[in-house]
């Protein structure tokens, strides 16, 4: 790490399709300034995927390196054929709620079942927002959307939970508050095997605040910091309570056998078998 | 091998028939290393083990087992699918075959995985495949296009059944041809092919993967549960005989891989290129541009016109009596099975039939038709479907020649060669 950190040396020179405001920056920039502190120079390293929704874009074309910007929620199913025949390449995923957990939400499930070697980065901004500003599967209750008008009657879905649950390596939640603990996690996903899932919880200051009733993107970065609650304060509030805060930390750690580790033994065992009949 | 006329299947008339067919030099001298590069240009980090594809001669197989076969002899390092009758036995003898050559086969959620894992495997620079039926097919489309946007080679398998929606699953149809050519949305254009013997489900597969490589487009290989699921002889040449295809490779410092020329290099992720893929409309170099109409055009024009322009290298046909016919029989598929018979036949009652068989759908080959509308006065054409490729058939002909169509549904009863000899007799009648 011998360079400063500067975003140039990660990006193609081309201008950046965020809104002003939104959370998008803060998850790219935070993801690049982690790559860079574990000493990458730049991305050969790296296999990018993403799906269609504004995080789909962090890494597409945006980056300068190997991205492929597939289909709307069909990101981990391309991630899927690309790390097992290239396991070298870290295979990183960046994708919206809508994306990741509302249309592709089966593959999100069986690659935390497989243990699939991919990091998925999950930019949650509780809102479809670059159709408009429709209802997501993590709305909260009773929040106006244009298609919510009189505000969603759902619950949302919480993915970090989920993603625990069906087995993933690695899972966290964090806000574009939380810049430090992001970057700390992403680092420590890089470094790991198998499922690993962050979740950054993200404002939308022209398709979710705005109707939300938040006056800008700093009213809604102040309502995460002030709403944030660590998993270990959860524990200790009750149900109510926590539902209508943000759990952050790290829901999972653990290691167990990855899909790339055991495609490859059975494999072995195919040819093994093989060779003795 | 379906029999030509005059042919017994296991004769040795037929055999020679069938390798007289096969699209080898007999001469070639095995030479394995080339072989190994040839079949696993981009495993050499992976143990391949011995070759083990099938060794030359001939079996009896069934139709999924040759295709899977014959992906393995194209190079196939990939295989990703979701169960669906009549197509699974492709997806359950690939998963007995490829890991013993070192390849991957995974069982996908649903289509829309299996076929995105297929294209994600094929950006490494791998060849892939999935298979499936007509509901799964319908799941698969989306992709279909982003895999053609995105120029991707990959091989998709259709064991057709009869539709719509799950209709009869286990039983034969041919309702997916116009899916096959326009499933997917927005303007596009898609290589079918169309086997009608356990052989061509050997062949028509590799070709699938030779002309996917060559155009760098998805190709379909439209097959029907009849087909798929029959078991006949087949005669599998040698390996290094076989005329396998593979996509061109950009040399270090190109940029351009969506555009500047027909068909342009393909990278594969993680070779240091810096490839931006996307399926919204892009520039040469991968770069998203999604309101200049010139940039659009100028993609979608070339991505058709890479297809249609070269349409008389793509299709094939088998002909028949087409020089002095005064009926011909257009056919695809396990329908042309009939045809032979009903030909041999009606010649025998001194009626002057031919036949065509489409052995490529699409791109549709007008100019077939055209020439056979001169000879012929009669087109009769037998789908199992209402009218999908008749309709083609009529405007080809250009008034030409009168058409009639035999069409049959349901149960997976084929059009028998009777049937085709009675309208044969009647269009004979009233000529």
């Amino acid at each position: 790490m011998t360079e400063p950190f500067t975003v140039k040396n990660y990006l193609r020179d081309l201008k950046l399709p965020f809104c002003p405001g939104c959370g998008a920056h803060t998850v790219m920039n935070t993801f690049l300034k982690a790559v860079h502190e574990l000493g990458h120079a730049d991305l050969k390293e790296f296999i990018f995927c993403s799906g269609i929704g504004c995080s789909a874009w962090i890494p597409s074309p945006y980056f300068l390196a190997d991205s492929v910007h597939t289909l709307h929620g069909r990101s981990i199913p391309v991630a899927t054929g690309i790390k097992l025949l290239r396991p070298d390449h870290n295979v990183v995923v960046f994708g919206g709620d809508g994306d990741i957990v509302g249309i592709g939400l089966s593959h999100f499930i069986h690659a935390a079942r497989r243990n699939l070697d991919v990091l998925v980065i999950m930019v949650n901004n509780m809102i479809y927002g670059m159709t408009g500003g429709q209802v997501a599967p993590t709305t909260p209750f009773k929040t106006k959307t244009t298609t919510t008008p009189y505000g969603s009657f759902e619950y949302p879905l919480d993915a970090a939970k989920l993603a625990a649950a069906a087995g993933a390596s690695y899972v966290a939640r964090w806000t574009t508050v939380h810049q430090n603990d992001l970057k700390q996690s992403i680092k420590k996903a890089i470094g790991m095997q198998g499922f690993r899932f962050i979740e950054v919880t993200s404002q939308c200051p022209t398709a979710f605040g705005r109707r939300a009733g938040f006056k800008d993107a700093g009213e809604m970065i102040r309502w995460f910091r002030e709403n944030a609650v660590s998993v270990e304060e959860a524990k200790e509030l009750g149900e109510e309570d926590v539902s209508s805060k943000i759990v952050v930390g790290e829901y999972a750690e653990k290691k167990r056998p990855t899909l790339v580790e055991t495609i490859r033994q059975s494999i072995k065992e195919a040819q093994r078998q093989n060779a003795q009949s | 091998m379906v029999r030509s006329p005059g042919f017994e299947p296991g004769s040795s008339a037929w055999e020679a028939d069938v390798l007289a067919k096969l699209d080898y030099d007999r001469n070639a001298t095995v030479d394995s290393k080339r072989n190994n590069l040839n079949l696993y240009p981009y495993s050499s980090k992976r143990k391949t083990g011995k070759m083990k594809t099938a060794k030359p001669g001939t079996y009896f197989w069934q139709g999924n087992e040759a295709c899977a076969e014959g992906a393995i002899s194209a190079g196939c390092h990939f295989f990703a699918g979701y169960p669906i009758t009549p197509a699974s036995e492709i997806a359950e003898h690939m998963a007995k075959r490829l890991p013993l050559l070192g390849g991957i086969v995974i069982q996908m959620e649903d289509e829309l995985a299996s076929i995105g894992s297929v294209i994600g495997a094929s950006w490494t620079g791998n060849k892939a495949m999935t298979a499936t039926s007509g509901p799964g097919f319908s799941l698969m489309q989306e992709s279909i296009g982003y895999a053609f946007i995105t120029e991707t080679p990959c091989v998709i398998v259709d064991v057709q059944r009869a539709g719509p929606s799950t209709g009869q699953a286990t039983k034969c149809g041919q309702g997916d041809v116009m899916q096959a050519r326009w499933g997917t949305h927005g303007d596009y254009s898609a290589i079918v092919l169309s086997p009608n013997s356990v052989q061509e489900m050997f062949q028509l597969t590799a070709r699938a993967f030779n002309l996917a490589e060559q155009y760098r487009t998805p190709v379909i290989l439209l097959s029907d549960e009849i087909t798929a699921h029959m078991r006949e002889q087949i005669a599998v040449p040698p390996l290094e005989s076989m005329n396998i295809i593979n996509r061109r490779k950009p040399k270090p410092g190109e940029k351009a891989f969506f555009g500047g020329e027909e068909v342009p290099p393909m990278p594969a992720v993680g070779e240091g290129f810096n490839v931006a893929v996307t399926g919204s409309t892009h520039d040469e170099f991968g770069i998203r541009a999604t309101a200049d109409p010139t940039v659009h055009r100028k993609l979608v024009e070339r991505l058709n016109n890479k297809i249609q322009n070269h349409t008389d290298e793509i299709v094939e046909s088998e002909e028949y009596g087409t020089d002095d016919c005064e009926i011909a029989i257009v056919s695809y598929g396990c329908t042309s099975r009939s045809v032979y018979e009903a030909v041999e036949n009606a010649r025998k009652e001194g009626i002057k039939v031919g036949y065509v068989r489409l052995k490529t759908l699409w791109p549709f080959s007008d100019k077939i038709i055209e020439k056979l509308a001169k000879t012929a006065r009669t087109i009769i054409v037998p789908e199992m479907n209402l009218k999908q490729i008749y309709y083609e058939v009529q405007r080809a002909a250009k008034g030409s020649a009168r058409t009639i169509s035999i069409n049959k549904i349901g149960g997976g009863e084929l059009i028998t060669p009777e049937e085709l000899l009675a309208k044969v007799e009647e269009a004979h009648k009233s000529d």
